[in-house]
């Protein structure tokens, strides 16, 4: 088993259309950076090139927030699932 | 019209004005531009045009990203869905000599159709999503949106989907299916259901009001500062006390006032911009005393449920105004929120709901906190109905039960009154 990866509508032109992808298991970060070695184009994305996120960025794994756990350092154990969504949404 | 635009706030990059809420390139909200040509060579003539208007925020049409005038005319726009606006501003003498200020005015934004500044932005919305041609409204509620969005969808002849935290008030869940909408009470708090929505408007072709339609219906808020300006006579107050949950109609607010300086059609200048958090969902306040330009999220835990959004999509630019203007994001706790509502209750008749009281509680502390020069004009933005949120004055207040008898009224009312 892998880990699952929701790509949100606004990302799938440089994902080839693919709204969900698989990859290993590790931290979110990993699980980013292996997203990004096989799209590059989410690197630029995604990343503020600092290593962080870009602030308009919401990464979620098993529908969890990761500002609530530890950040790109949160473990993503096989089996679960992490989705990334544009954060200007609601109010 | 006047729109020419959306234009993403962080990297300025363009695009046509569509359902489109997110920048491709970099995830910055996408914010409306507009092009006001001459309008702004003529001030006397667009405020005579303004006030030929209709007595609902159509008259602001051509400060609204949308194709045309709703309905078969300018005169005629009343016919057309549910107008929302030119709502009371009220002078609160009572309540300024309470808070030893001189001139306070409360502007009631619970007087409209269903009875919260919400039908401002969702008239713009869903007159936009008409024009772009969808069938659907959806939205993701904290109660107030819900009972618009299903309000709107029943006068426009449109199917709506109405998502909601599923503890929410029994007031708004009531008030909202009433109007005939498919209502999901998803389990999880606002930004959960904010996040299911955000999932679904990729999916789904719908009008999402606060996601895919958010640039549009974002501006709705704008109208507030129309109505405050022209009411006041066309003039900016010193000051705006208002409530934030994801910081759209605190912004919104000023931008409206700093359109109108930039086209001259009002005096004064930005005002000095207070926002009103409660603690218990605190996002924003906490940022602005850390001195931080971000906010972290929080998992809400107030009555003030309306404001209860733990990830505030404008979080950033609300700190950035508040500091720009001189102004602060301020928070309450619970008790202060309901002390809120009785205080502005009692010294204007005024019944708000959670949110007002938390903005009223606010304004109190600023007060007391001497950040107020009692000169000032201050304009309180009360946005929703007490009816709505009854469960907080529960117990706020004592009364008197009697048989129908003279004598007990003498000594059980009366007495006890002189006693007490």
């Amino acid at each position: 088993m892998a880990v699952k990866v929701k790509i949100p509508t606004q990302l799938r032109a440089a994902t080839g259309g693919a709204g969900e992808l698989e990859v290993s298991s590790g931290t979110v970060g990993e699980v980013l950076d292996a997203l990004f070695d096989r799209h590059g184009e989410l690197r630029d994305r995604l990343s503020d090139g600092d290593g962080g996120l870009r602030r308009f960025v919401n990464v979620y794994v098993d529908g969890e927030d990761i500002r609530f756990t530890d950040g790109l350092d949160t473990p993503v154990a096989d089996g679960q699932e992490v989705q990334v969504l544009p954060a200007v949404a609601g109010g | 019209m006047g729109a020419s635009n959306l234009k993403c706030r962080e990297c300025g990059a363009e695009y046509e004005l569509e359902a489109r809420y997110v920048c491709d390139r970099c995830f910055g909200p996408l914010e409306v531009a507009y092009d006001h040509g001459d309008l702004a060579a003529d001030p006397h003539q667009l405020r005579r045009r303004i006030q030929a208007g209709p007595q609902n925020i159509w008259r602001y049409a051509d400060f609204l990203p949308l194709a045309n005038q709703p309905g078969p005319s300018a005169r005629a726009s009343s016919r057309s869905g549910l107008p929302a606006g030119c709502t009371p501003l009220i002078r609160a003498d009572r309540l300024a000599e309470r808070l030893g200020l001189r001139e306070v005015w409360v502007k009631n934004d619970a007087a409209n159709p269903t009875h919260s500044f919400k039908d401002r932005v969702v008239s713009v919305a869903s007159t936009r999503a008409r024009e772009l041609g969808y069938e659907v409204l959806a939205c993701a509620s904290t109660g107030n949106l819900a009972n618009s969005v299903a309000a709107h969808g029943a006068a426009l002849g449109m199917e709506t989907y109405v998502f909601i935290p599923s503890d929410l008030e029994e007031q708004k869940i009531l008030a909202t299916g009433v109007y005939g909408t498919t209502l999901v009470k998803v389990k999880g708090n606002y930004d959960d259901v904010n996040r299911l929505c955000t999932e679904l408007s990729g999916e789904r072709d719908w009008a999402f009001v606060n996601v895919n339609m958010r640039p549009y219906y974002s501006e709705g808020s704008k109208t507030l500062a129309y109505e405050i300006s022209e009411q006041l006579g066309w003039e900016t107050p010193d000051r705006i006390v208002a409530p934030i949950a994801s910081g759209s109609l605190y912004t919104k607010i000023a931008k409206g006032f700093s359109e109108w300086l930039e086209l001259g059609l009002i005096s004064g200048d930005v005002p000095t911009m207070n926002g009103a958090q409660a603690e218990g969902c605190n996002p924003v306040a906490s940022a602005f005393a850390a001195g931080q330009d971000f906010c972290k999220p929080v998992r809400p835990k107030t009555i003030a449920k309306s404001l209860a959004i733990g990830n505030p999509a404008d979080g950033p630019y609300a700190l950035d105004l508040a500091r720009r203007t001189g102004g602060s994001i301020d928070q309450v706790t619970d008790d202060e929120i309901r002390a809120g509502i009785r205080l502005l209750a009692e010294t204007t008749g005024v019944f708000t709901e959670t949110a007002g009281g938390t903005t009223t509680a606010v304004l109190r502390n600023l007060a007391e906190r001497g950040d107020i020069d009692p000169g000032e004009r201050v304009v309180l933005v009360i946005t929703g109905e007490g009816l709505k949120t009854l469960d907080a004055v529960k117990g706020t207040f004592e009364s008197f039960e009697i048989s129908p008898s003279y004598d007990e009224f003498v000594d059980r009312v009366e007495g006890v009154r002189a006693r007490g």
